[in-house]
């Protein structure tokens, strides 16, 4: 006799918690075949602003930490996610229809995404940043720091998985804290990722995911005051002159569609960072 | 004549040659514009300087194709060590003629000459000299190897610093391989004409610079132009917003150096009497007319009236007047509607229950001028410590422990600059970590050099200049 299944819940991931939408909305996730998997949580512009406070909440200790612990924290990821290398194959295939072995490529891509990117995490400042030869008795330096909160739109038609994470990590490289709205028809990794992230060191709030439309999400994000760039890696079939338009309104720093998957850079790190110069004076002995 | 009244030591400006009319500076040379003209005065006499063209769509669109071709036929093919070269011409050019530009940005802006002297102009030559090296060395710039030029610049640039703001988004253009279509400030177009007197003098390809003059329908057409691949751009917030809206979905490149509301911090084991001179620099500097300007002081609580009294005493010695004369601190503000924002953000922070004081000074009848003035009993939510005034204006506002220090310089929207006085290292290191803005100075202020990069956090813009950051912003692609 076979046993009945227990099928997760799945939920949002904000601030460490793991709430249904305030709105009490769901949508419904089909297999390839057309088969009920799961019901998604849909998230609304509450859910949204609820991210943003998370995430900005936990900006100042995360890109407080030492780089080596960020880093770790990131490797960890990778740790973990390879342990579960079953599940998301299984998710993958049920739902994108890959194939095992398409499937299983894209979590080992995943996995080896994030060992790239932990290592980052305490280079990134010595390539990024410089000592300036000023005229006259000063230390002056340069160095990347944080944006701060990153909101990001996941590739929409890529590898759910791996999309996701190739737009969350080199965010957390770069010791920002993030708001992600992950592949919308596909969004069983993300929450089951969140479920990595929550077992992984990653103190709450640095990653917040939000499953969800993402046309009726981003307009959000590009006029929230609190938001400092936003991703739109993802957003190539939204109006996303729109939303560029309104970042403006604060200034928000704007990173335009890409095709596909991100490709893992060093660039995708600094464009979430702002140069800081310091002029210290030295006494004149 | 007693102790600290000089005679006056005014800069003669007969060294000056300038022209009664000024076209655009198109294609290597001066050409007639095809719209109105307007005239530039001195802010300190508001006597008429010279005339310019306000540059039309037509006008801006000649100099767009004046650069698209020298880009095309000349400047792209042209070697890095030959560009270079050109620039290290140009630097050579304003060291030679920096006496003459000295006193024409003074007449032109109402500045003090010992600032034009001593800061705007050795800077500028010292930014063409800095970028004249990296023409060659592009493969260095942090970008890979092989990194391309974009294309044609479209840069439009202030009224506070006109030939060091040339220079700043000049320099690094052309060191990069790009050319470029610039608009001064429509209150401060003369220098920039000297400057075109300059390229041609170094013999410069025609086209590489191109300058059309103008207000902001001069600026707009620029910014709209479809055959411009970058815009840099320095000034408002507000003007800034509406650049980044019109290039939103054309990937564009885009710099933007705009306002601010730096917090100048100072610690009470701070050096006092340097500090006192920092802070003044910091604010009076050019009449306050400075995007980094350290306009909110923010003293810790037990060392607030000692600093206050202090500045007051020292903001009395300096003297108001004539910016050509060698001895005057504070000169003209730029022009009457600058004034008129000044003034109206001053009543607004009297009314709001800020604690005025002038420096007695005597104001001259012709000109646009504002005495040093400082504010106390400053409340975090006053106009005052809020909008950028970019004026002769210093809020005042205490507080008593570094975390208060740190919350509230934050509290704004902006986050260019910061200052941090303290004789303690460690603490200036932690303060400055957790300071949002792009430019810090510890125990100094208003520095500027062409290694530095300089910009902005927030609302302050985004992209830098100055130093490496400052030269691949002017740059694509690369191979790492």
């Amino acid at each position: 006799m076979s046993r009945l299944a227990v099928p997760k819940t799945y939920k949002l991931f904000i601030g460490g918690k793991f709430p249904r939408s305030e709105s009490g909305r769901v949508y419904e996730i089909l297999s390839t075949k057309g088969d009920f998997v799961a019901n998604a949580a849909l998230a609304s512009r509450k859910d949204l602003r609820d991210s943003v406070v998370a995430a900005r909440s936990a900006l100042s200790s995360w890109s407080g930490a030492t780089a080596y612990n960020r880093g770790q924290v990131l490797y960890r990821i990778a740790e973990v996610l390879e342990g579960r290398r079953a599940q998301f194959i299984e998710e993958i295939v049920s739902v994108e229809g890959a194939t095992a072995a398409a499937a299983a490529k894209q979590v080992d891509d995943a996995i080896d995404l994030w060992v790239w990117y932990a290592g980052w995490a305490d280079k990134y400042t010595q390539v990024a940043g410089n000592a300036n030869p000023v005229s006259g008795p000063y230390f002056n330096l340069s160095v990347p720091e944080p944006t701060g909160v990153v909101a990001v739109i996941a590739p929409q038609a890529s590898g759910s998985l791996l999309g996701l994470v190739s737009v969350i990590a080199p965010v957390l490289a770069g010791a920002n804290t993030v708001v992600a709205v992950p592949r919308f028809d596909a969004p069983l990794t993300a929450i089951s990722f969140a479920e990595v992230l929550a077992t992984s060191d990653v103190p709450s709030g640095v990653v917040n995911i939000i499953t969800g439309k993402p046309a009726e999400l981003a307009p959000w994000f590009a006029s929230h005051a609190d938001v400092n760039a936003l991703d739109l890696a993802g957003a190539g079939d939204l109006d996303w002159v729109d939303l560029q338009i309104a970042a403006a309104e604060t200034l928000m720093r704007v990173l335009p569609p890409v095709e596909g998957v991100p490709a893992a850079s060093l660039a995708r790190i600094t464009a979430f960072t702002e140069t800081k110069t310091v002029w210290h004076t030295k006494s004149l002995i | 004549m007693s102790f600290l009244e000089y005679a006056p030591a005014p800069e003669s400006t007969g060294l000056l040659n300038l022209r009664e009319n000024y076209g655009h500076f198109i294609g290597g040379e001066f050409v007639d514009g095809s719209g109105e003209s307007f005239a530039s005065i001195s802010p300190s006499t508001e006597k008429h300087i010279a005339t310019f063209a306000a540059g039309t769509d037509e006008d801006v669109n000649r100099a767009v194709v004046a650069a698209r071709k020298a880009y095309d036929s000349v400047w792209s093919k042209l070697s890095g060590a030959d560009r270079g070269k050109y620039l290290f011409r140009i630097a050579r050019l304003i060291q030679e003629r920096a006496r003459e530009l000295a006193v024409a940005e003074t007449l032109d802006n109402g500045k003090p000459i010992k600032e034009t002297r001593d800061a705007d102009i050795p800077l500028a030559a010292a930014w063409f000299f800095y970028y004249a090296g990296w023409a060659d060395k592009l493969d260095y710039a942090g970008m890979g190897a092989n990194p391309r030029a974009l294309g044609v610049a479209g840069q439009i640039i202030p009224w506070n610093f006109p030939l060091l703001m040339l220079a700043w988004k000049i320099a690094p253009a052309l060191a990069a391989g790009n050319t470029v279509v610039l608009k001064p400030a429509e209150t401060t177009p003369l220098t920039a004409m000297l400057f075109a007197e300059i390229c041609q003098q170094a013999d410069l390809p025609a086209g590489v610079v191109n300058i059309v003059t103008g207000a902001g329908a001069t600026g707009r057409a620029i910014v709209e132009h479809p055959d411009i691949n970058k815009i840099a751009f320095t000034g408002s917030t507000a003007v800034g917003r509406g650049i980044a809206r019109t290039l939103a979905g054309t990937g564009k490149k885009l710099t933007l150096e705009l306002g601010g509301k730096g917090a100048n911090i100072v610690f009470d084991d701070a050096p006092i009497d340097q500090a006192v001179e920092g802070i003044i620099s910091g604010i009076f500097f050019n009449q306050g007319q400075v995007c980094c300007a350290g306009s909110r002081l923010l003293v810790q609580e037990n060392v607030h009236d000692e600093v206050v009294d202090r500045l007051k005493t020292r903001l009395g010695t300096l003297r108001l007047g004539d910016p050509l004369d060698k001895n005057t601190d504070i000169g003209a503000i730029n022009s009457k509607v600058q004034l008129e924002r000044i003034t109206a953000l001053v009543a607004k922070g009297e009314a709001e229950g800020g604690e005025r004081w002038s420096a007695a000074c005597e104001i001259p009848e012709k000109g646009f001028w504002f005495a040093p003035t400082l504010f106390t009993g400053v409340q975090t939510s006053n106009t005052v410590a809020r909008d950028e005034i970019f004026g002769p204006v210093l809020s005042i506002l205490t507080f008593r422990t570094p975390a208060e220090a740190i919350a509230k310089a934050n509290n704004t929207p902006y986050g260019l600059s910061a200052g941090i006085w303290s004789d303690k290292g460690s603490r200036i290191l932690a303060v400055a970590d957790k300071l949002r803005a792009g430019v810090i100075w510890a125990n100094t202020f208003n520095k500027f050099d062409p290694a530095s990069p300089f910009g902005g956090y927030k609302e302050s813009g985004y992209g830098r200049e100055g130093g490496i950051q400052g030269l691949s912003a002017y740059l694509e692609g690369g191979v790492r």
